[in-house]
């Protein structure tokens, strides 16, 4: 199982949890299985044709999964998906 | 104990006051599926997690808001406080109210007739976001949030901290740790609590981002967006006002983030929609250095895609995000309007800095090298045609990175001949000596 953070504006879907566990062998696999854990993530996770909402960052520990090998990323027992907002900064 | 204020409100606050409905009637609205939230501090959409916006109510504002009541008003962003997402803060800078410059010389130079340059180095902190950050301030101030902080490529972390200082609170500015030491120092000299962060802008920023979320901090570009980037709206409204209330044919700007990019847009729309001008097409070129260049890359393929930069590498050290978070909309934007992105060389960027200081009088820091450079190529490209009015933005000032310039300049300091221009050798504090150096008969 690695661990998932999850931000505040989705935590509503976790029951208010800051972290969840999830198993996965990618960082795809491990989105996968948090939306059939939590479906209310569903919605602002995912694209109406199924792939990664564009306002979704995800990063692998430190490491944005778009300089990784992306959703296809392998995900470790020690590793941490983080799932931020994309529209920050500036 | 001082009894001295700075208030914002004064003399513009009288008319305010006397009106019948004084506050803007503003919302936060989701800029993907249209949801309604609440005015807050939120970012981000419950419903789609796309970003949030403020929204105005434009029909009714229409009633309220004229030129000659804005003609009344004190200078500064908050003449313009009908189109603005809060009411000023109880005590802040004067910010704004920066001079349109005819850059008849310059625009010579670059094959640009009728040429403007918004000057905006002239602001209290020295670049364009003390007008992002007084938005954010009053924010702070209004959601009673205590703290304003900032991830920052260097001229926000100026920003923040002069503005904490105004407002007197705690300011903490996140930076990457390789910035310019002008910058840094900058900040501390306002008193903001400088953290640097080994690591890319884009590292710092998704620090930040954890940061702002446990801590409820006002972090001015995270959970204050919103408010923080209508501020830069006031550059169109300033631009027009100056122009006789009308829009140029081009606005060209740098492309950071490309949230200030897509307001001057929203800006130039709100004042067409409340009256204040005719609605005309404005083209929009960007500006991006060609060591980090995302949004342009997008644009020169055609698509809204954005492929983040990893390690960006540039002396545009304002421009270098390399992770976009208004990229996409930028690309629309240029796209629509018939303008474009370019991608500006590092020595292209030092020269054109040299270019403006020497035919203009005003000395900017990189991202203006990248703006006039742009508008350049845009000229040379035909989006800028014969006749066209165009505005460049200015928006820092040169001294936050004096070894810019110098870029690429071979032994940039060397010795110099009589009547050439550069740094003359030390001369003997004799009238007889520097005559002589000069070439003038005593």
């Amino acid at each position: 199982m690695s661990a998932v953070r999850i931000p505040p504006v989705l935590r509503a879907a976790t029951g208010g949890q800051k972290q969840v566990a999830v198993a996965g062998a990618t960082v795809g696999d491990v989105i996968d299985a948090l939306v059939a854990a939590y479906p209310g993530l569903e919605q602002q996770l995912r694209a109406p044709d199924g792939s990664l909402n564009r306002f979704v960052n995800v990063f692998l520990n430190d490491t944005d999964i778009r300089h990784l090998d992306a959703l296809a990323t392998p995900v470790g027992e020690r590793d941490t998906v983080v799932l931020l907002p994309a529209m920050a900064g500036g | 104990m001082t009894t001295e204020t700075r208030s914002t409100h004064s003399p513009a606050g009288t008319a305010s006051a006397a009106a019948p409905d004084a506050v803007p009637r503003v919302r936060l609205a989701c800029r993907q599926c249209g949801a309604a939230v609440a005015l807050g501090p939120s970012y981000v959409c419950p419903a789609c997690f796309g970003p949030l916006e403020v929204a105005y109510d434009l029909d009714g504002l229409r009633a309220r808001i004229d030129r000659a009541t804005i003609a009344w008003r004190a200078p500064g962003v908050w003449r313009y406080r009908e189109l603005l997402p809060v009411d000023p803060p109880s005590r802040g800078l004067t910010v704004g109210s920066t001079p349109l410059v005819a850059g008849e010389r310059l625009g010579t130079a670059i094959g640009i007739e009728r040429l403007w340059l918004k000057d905006d180095t002239r602001n209290p902190s020295l670049s364009f976001k003390d007008r992002p950050v007084a938005m954010a301030a009053a924010a702070v101030e209004r959601f009673g949030m205590g703290t304003l902080a900032c991830a920052s490529t260097g001229n926000l972390a100026g920003a923040t901290a002069a503005a904490a200082a105004a407002l007197g609170i705690p300011a903490y500015v996140f930076i990457p740790a390789d910035l310019e030491p002008a910058k840094v120092d900058h900040a501390l000299a306002y008193g903001a609590t400088v953290v640097p962060i080994e690591g890319t802008y884009d590292d710092v920023n998704r620090i930040c981002l954890e940061v702002a979320d446990e801590t409820g901090w006002g972090f001015v570009n995270i959970n204050l967006r919103p408010f923080y980037a209508e501020g830069s709206k006031t550059l169109a409204f300033e631009i027009a006002e100056a122009l006789g209330w009308r829009t140029p044919d081009v606005v060209v700007a740098p492309i950071a983030s490309g949230a200030m990019f897509t307001k001057l847009a929203k800006g130039f729309e709100e004042l067409a929609a409340v009256g204040l001008v005719e609605r005309r097409d404005v083209r929009f070129v960007g500006g991006q250095a060609a060591g980090c260049a995302p949004v342009a890359t997008a644009w020169s393929r055609g698509t809204d895609g954005i492929e983040p930069v990893r390690t960006p590498d540039t002396i545009v050290r304002s421009l270098a995000i390399g992770n976009p978070a208004d990229g996409a909309y930028a690309v629309e934007l240029a796209t629509r309007t018939g303008g474009s992105i370019e991608a500006i060389p590092d020595v292209l960027t030092a020269a054109t800095i040299r270019e403006i200081a020497r035919l203009e009088g005003i000395y900017t820091e990189t991202a203006g090298g990248v703006t006039v450079a742009a508008a350049a190529v845009a000229r040379t490209r035909g989006v800028i045609r014969d006749g066209d009015e165009v505005v460049a933005l200015l928006t820092g000032n040169g001294l936050k990175t004096p070894d810019a310039r110098q870029h690429g300049v071979a032994d940039a300091r060397r010795r110099v001949e009589p009547g050439e221009p550069g740094l003359a050798p030390a001369l003997p504090a004799r009238l007889a000596d520097v005559l002589g150096w000069l070439g003038v008969d005593a």
